[in-house]
């Protein structure tokens, strides 16, 4: 009870927390796609490099977020960036690397043979071939990607907090600073429920970019 | 036109070279369709892949239309050409309208231009273009997809189509019934086709010839009749299979085997004494009745019983009667199904054309397998 009468007396700045939480993940997905997609789908085509580029992402999963911003702040404070969002979007726009990238992959592989065979026997040229076919018929697992990064970064945002990103994560930090725990329940409900509506949000825009002519079975099927 | 100049295609790299094609020297007439027949990993779809560049040659050289393959842009030399796969390949992501579309639009045809052809190609191919042009892919039956991978092919009327066992897909009674449309539109369109199948029916139904392939290498390239009464070796023997002449039977049709017998042929009006007077010069078991030139059936001695009466109150009906077109394998099929040893073969007003009887199929088939032997021996 006592956390619904935190938020309600602070809903201003509960409100502004979470836009600025939004704001943090939704540029932060949007720099990752716009860098993830492309990679997906240039190394789509070259197993051996595809191999490479995902060890790669990987091992920027595998680097606990507190840990890079850690190792960042040195390096960007020479450009003056070492705390606030800019480090809270890089980390962010490097953890989102794999799913896109993979999946972006995975859903170009994935492709029956025998489409990428018609669509070129019949003078479709890379990137018509591309633009026509793969891409929408790879868009629901792309997609899927992002919205495994938003989720997963609406999470990691949280944490920013620490290097003075803002966000809801902010509730979080000075809860615990001050051993307060309703503050530190709201952050992290809200966090949660942010999450949640999110991924629902993700998981209708990933049905409506499905083609039609693939909804109706949900397979590639041919 | 499709000539095929020393085409060799090696795969692999280094030590691991896998030779696919060797050194195979044809040519496909302008209006042919030429069938690519063989074994898997003969070399059929390898060759057929050499042609529109999806594989690319390691020696040798293809000229389209007298124009080498190598001095056109790959995607255009694509384009200009039709090309059909056993997998079919329609795009899920687009209606039946946007697949036979596709070529049309690469050339950048205007789109009134494209819904007029889109229909006229979906009413040849016998789907209702209101009903279909909307569907997805997904909505439709096996063959009703293999005929839109068809029309697809067709779309921008290129002169050549390159087909990997189209009608691979569907079921047996459904692709008896494809061919027979796919026969009766070529025979009006007169497209250049290379048609890959391993299907030594298929191959004899389609092809105006047939090329057959062995490890990489042509070893005959001929009409079907030709390779039917005379296969170049063994394999090829073996291949069409022992019934071969049986599967000649089907290449001809009864008006190349009848033949006139008019003393076994009598008019209706003819007295049942004079008749049996025939039957005792000539030894016959039976005589075929017409009247105004019809075959109404036939008569043996027992049936003219009554001396006085007319023949044709007296005749037995044919349980079937043999049109020209009909093929012999159809004939032959008639005779041991009714047990009959000869047939009135009548045209398409139903008058007489011609009797057909056991020993003229034999005399027939023979004289195929001679000539052909004779003129391709040593």
């Amino acid at each position: 009870m006592n956390i619904i009468a935190f938020i309600m007396d602070n809903a201003e700045r509960c409100w502004s927390l979470t836009l600025d939480h939004i704001s943090i993940v939704a540029f932060s997905i949007f720099l990752a796609g716009l860098i993830g997609i492309p990679t997906g789908i240039i190394i789509s085509h070259n197993k051996k490099t595809a191999q490479k580029v995902i060890n790669i992402a990987n091992i920027f999963m595998t680097i606990p977020s507190i840990a890079l911003f850690g190792l960042m702040l040195p390096l960007l404070a020479i450009a003056g960036y070492g705390l606030g969002k800019v480090p809270a979007i890089i980390a962010l726009v490097l953890y989102s690397q794999l799913p896109i990238i993979r999946n972006t992959y995975v859903g170009i592989r994935n492709i029956p043979p025998e489409l990428v065979e018609a669509a070129t026997g019949l003078g479709m040229d890379r990137w018509t071939r591309l633009k026509e076919i793969e891409i929408p018929l790879a868009m629901p697992v792309i997609i899927a990607g992002l919205r495994n990064a938003a989720v997963m970064n609406i999470g990691i945002a949280a944490i920013a907090a620490y290097i003075g990103a803002g966000g809801l994560g902010v509730f979080i930090q000075q809860g615990i600073a001050r051993a307060y725990e309703d503050m530190i329940l709201a952050g992290a409900i809200l966090v949660a429920l942010l999450a949640i509506l999110i991924d629902c949000g993700m998981a209708l825009l990933e049905k409506i970019l499905t083609p039609k002519g693939i909804r109706i079975t949900g397979n590639l099927g041919v | 036109m499709i000539q095929y100049r020393g085409v060799t295609k090696i795969f692999g790299h280094g030590p691991e070279l896998i030779p696919a094609v060797k050194d195979i020297t044809f040519d496909i007439k302008p209006g042919e369709l030429a069938v690519f027949l063989g074994p898997s990993g003969c070399g059929k779809t390898t060759l057929l892949r050499l042609t529109n560049r999806l594989l690319s040659l390691t020696s040798g050289e293809i000229e389209i239309n007298s124009q080498d393959i190598m001095a056109w842009n790959p995607v255009k030399l694509r384009q200009s050409m039709g090309y059909s796969i056993q997998e079919i390949g329609l795009f899920p992501n687009k209606t039946i309208y946007g697949n036979i579309a596709v070529v049309p639009r690469l050339m950048g045809w205007d789109e009134s231009r494209i819904k007029e052809r889109v229909d006229e190609l979906l009413s040849i191919l016998g789907l209702e273009p209101d009903i279909f042009k909307d569907r997805y892919p997904v909505e439709l039956s096996g063959g009703q997809q293999q005929r839109i991978g068809v029309a697809r092919s067709l779309a921008a009327d290129p002169d050549i189509l390159l087909m990997d066992e189209p009608f691979g897909a569907i079921d047996p009674i459904n692709r008896e019934r494809i061919q027979d449309e796919f026969l009766s539109i070529q025979s009006k369109l007169k497209k250049t086709i290379a048609f890959v199948t391993h299907d030594i029916h298929e191959a004899i139904k389609l092809g105006d010839r047939i090329a057959i392939f062995q490890d990489g290498r042509l070893i005959q390239y001929d009409t079907p009749e030709t390779i039917l009464a005379c296969p170049a070796n063994q394999f090829i023997s073996y291949f069409v299979g022992t019934d071969r002449a049986i599967k000649t039977l089907g290449l001809y049709r009864a008006q190349e085997a009848m033949s006139e017998k008019p003393d076994i042929i009598i008019q209706g009006a003819m007295r049942g004494l004079e008749a049996l007077n025939r039957f005792d010069h000539k030894d016959l078991a039976d005589m075929i009745v017409i009247h105004d030139s019809k075959p109404i059936g036939y008569v043996d001695i027992q049936a003219l019983g009554n001396k006085g009466s007319e023949v044709k109150d007296s005749v037995l009906a044919f349980p079937v009667l043999i049109n020209l077109n009909d093929t012999l394998r159809d004939v032959v099929s008639h005779m041991l199904m009714h047990d009959f040893k000869q047939f009135p073969v009548i045209d398409d007003n139903g008058d007489l054309a011609g009797v057909i009887s056991h020993d003229d199929i034999r005399k027939c088939i023979l004289k195929i397998f001679n000539d052909r032997e004779n003129r391709t021996g040593p």
